[in-house]
């Protein structure tokens, strides 16, 4: 479970995240979705202690880990762009984080690099590698340590339909299994299929929070990407948030 | 520490994959090989790679440090992403650079140069090898420090290519000619005290300075020369010298690390 309690960020004049208080579950998939700039990266970035909030609190499990590293052991992230040190193969990636991670037992590395085929590409310079299979390496360094919460920044992009299969019946195993999923994407088929859970961010404000049926019903749309326009329409004629649903 | 072992490690075996690293070592060889065979004497070798390495290794070093660092940009969110603390990343972010450019340039220069040193060379000679190496390690280590000064204090990548090459440039010429504008314009007081202040003050004169007092050629440069070689030659400017190389090379790591501590990325 993790937890935000008033976190502000300003990139100089700008605030990306204004006092957000979020509470992301245990075997709950939470998608974060809002346009370009609305802060998804950013509130991203600040669980994962990329990005030093100006103020407020971050708790994980119930302990407060602003400006700690230890608590990442229990994360897995897969970022948007999977670009690595080039001259290592993807098998010396896979142990180089392994590595780093002190060799946890329960790997599941073999587990999980059958499930995306990746044994012949294990020994290719990373280089040489395709975007998608670059991103599915990406996957397995995700999912390798069996992580309390994933961090999934627009994970499937890139992915043939096999493995963006493959990854999504994994999401879905994971988050019955009890984890704390977290999810980017701008496919909303993608998102309607995984999530329980909808943020939707507008200008560093939490605008919508609530389950993707509630969205749909509180909208009258039939689908999540007519409601979230929706939700962009009403916003652009009121220019004020949708105070109903910012109770977290 | 275990950590940033671990880190220098993946950072050496990807720099000595790469074609940059092999291209140096190459061209420092042959300069060294070839300076060795048809020059036929060690210090006219070190004479000439003297001003090689003084320009070259500076710019060679803050120019692939701050593209490496721009170039593994998200791998280096990769690896923030990881239970790592951002001091052991920077510190292993800096060694795996510093130390194949070191052992680049100390295989291309040092081996020649060993290898090919008669036994009839002196013991003045061989402290002159030594003190090239070690001249040049230093530039490595303090220029390498620099370029991750630069290329993690800003995040455009041609604005700080820029700035690095403008350190340089600073550094290798620039500096110099204010230093003689300096002389120039105080030209009737006596000078060699703050001379001696400014050479110690930019890491390139002053691995000239140390470089150049072992060819035994002080007389040649008159009395600051004297002023010089008397000062260097003692325990005491020896110390000074060692420690301000040292504090080129702490100072912008230092640096360096509370901008990586304190970014966002």
């Amino acid at each position: 479970m993790i937890e935000l309690q008033n976190i502000t960020k300003r990139f100089g004049e700008h605030t990306i995240l204004n006092g957000i208080n979020l509470r992301f579950e245990a075997g709950s998939v939470t998608a974060v979705l809002g346009p370009n700039g609305s802060g998804k990266t950013t509130l991203m970035k600040t669980i994962l202690g990329l990005v030093r909030p100006e103020s407020g609190a971050m708790f994980i499990e119930g302990e407060s880990v602003l400006g700690g590293a230890e608590y990442r052991n229990i994360i897995g992230y897969m970022p948007q762009i999977a670009r690595f040190q080039d001259n290592l193969t993807a098998r010396e990636l896979i142990a180089m984080i392994r590595d780093i991670r002190e060799n946890p037992p329960g790997s599941r590395e073999e587990e999980l690099c059958a499930m995306f085929d990746l044994a012949p590409h294990l020994d290719k310079h990373l280089k040489t590698l395709s975007g998608g299979t670059r991103q599915k390496v990406n996957a397995v360094l995700a999912f390798m340590f069996n992580p309390q919460i994933l961090m999934l920044d627009e994970p499937t992009a890139g992915l043939d339909p096999i493995a963006a299969s493959t990854f999504k019946d994994l999401v879905l195993a994971e988050r019955d299994a009890g984890r704390t999923v977290l999810l980017t994407s701008h496919i909303m088929s993608e998102v309607h299929e995984l999530a329980d859970t909808i943020i939707f961010l507008l200008e560093g404000n939490v605008y919508f929070q609530g389950a993707s049926a509630e969205l749909l019903a509180s909208t009258g749309e039939n689908t999540l990407e007519r409601a979230i326009a929706r939700l962009l329409q009403e916003k652009n004629q009121t220019l004020s948030p949708k105070t109903q649903h910012l109770s977290v | 520490m275990k950590t940033i072992i671990k880190l220098t490690r993946y950072g050496i075996i990807s720099a000595a994959r790469s074609r940059w690293i092999l291209g140096y070592t190459a061209f420092f060889f042959l300069a060294s090989e070839g300076l060795m065979r048809f020059g036929g004497d060690t210090s006219k070798a070190v004479a000439s790679l003297l001003n090689v390495v003084l320009l070259l290794i500076p710019l060679v070093s803050i120019v692939i440090g701050t593209m490496t660092v721009y170039n593994n940009r998200d791998f280096t969110e990769l690896l923030l992403s990881q239970p790592l603390r951002r001091s052991s990343l920077f510190a292993g972010q800096y060694l795996g650079l510093a130390l194949p450019l070191t052992a680049a340039y100390l295989l291309g220069v040092g081996v020649p140069l060993l290898a090919r040193m008669g036994s009839t060379d002196s013991v003045a000679n061989t402290g002159l090898v030594l003190m090239l190496l070690a001249s040049g390690t230093a530039l490595t280590l303090i220029f390498t420090a620099l370029a991750l000064v630069v290329a993690t204090r800003y995040d455009d990548r041609a604005f700080g290519l820029g700035a690095a090459l403008l350190l340089w440039l600073l550094a290798a010429a620039l500096y110099d000619g204010i230093m003689l504008a300096v002389i120039w314009t105080f030209r009737d007081y006596p000078l060699e005290m703050p001379v001696l202040a400014m050479s110690i003050l930019n890491p390139i004169d002053l691995a000239r300075t140390l470089v150049m007092l072992k060819f035994d050629v002080a007389a040649l440069m008159g009395y600051t020369g004297a002023v010089f070689e008397k000062f260097f030659g003692t325990a005491l400017g020896m110390s000074a010298a060692a420690s301000a190389l040292l504090f080129w090379i702490l100072a912008p790591f230092g640096l360096g690390m509370k901008i990586f501590a304190k970014k966002d990325f």
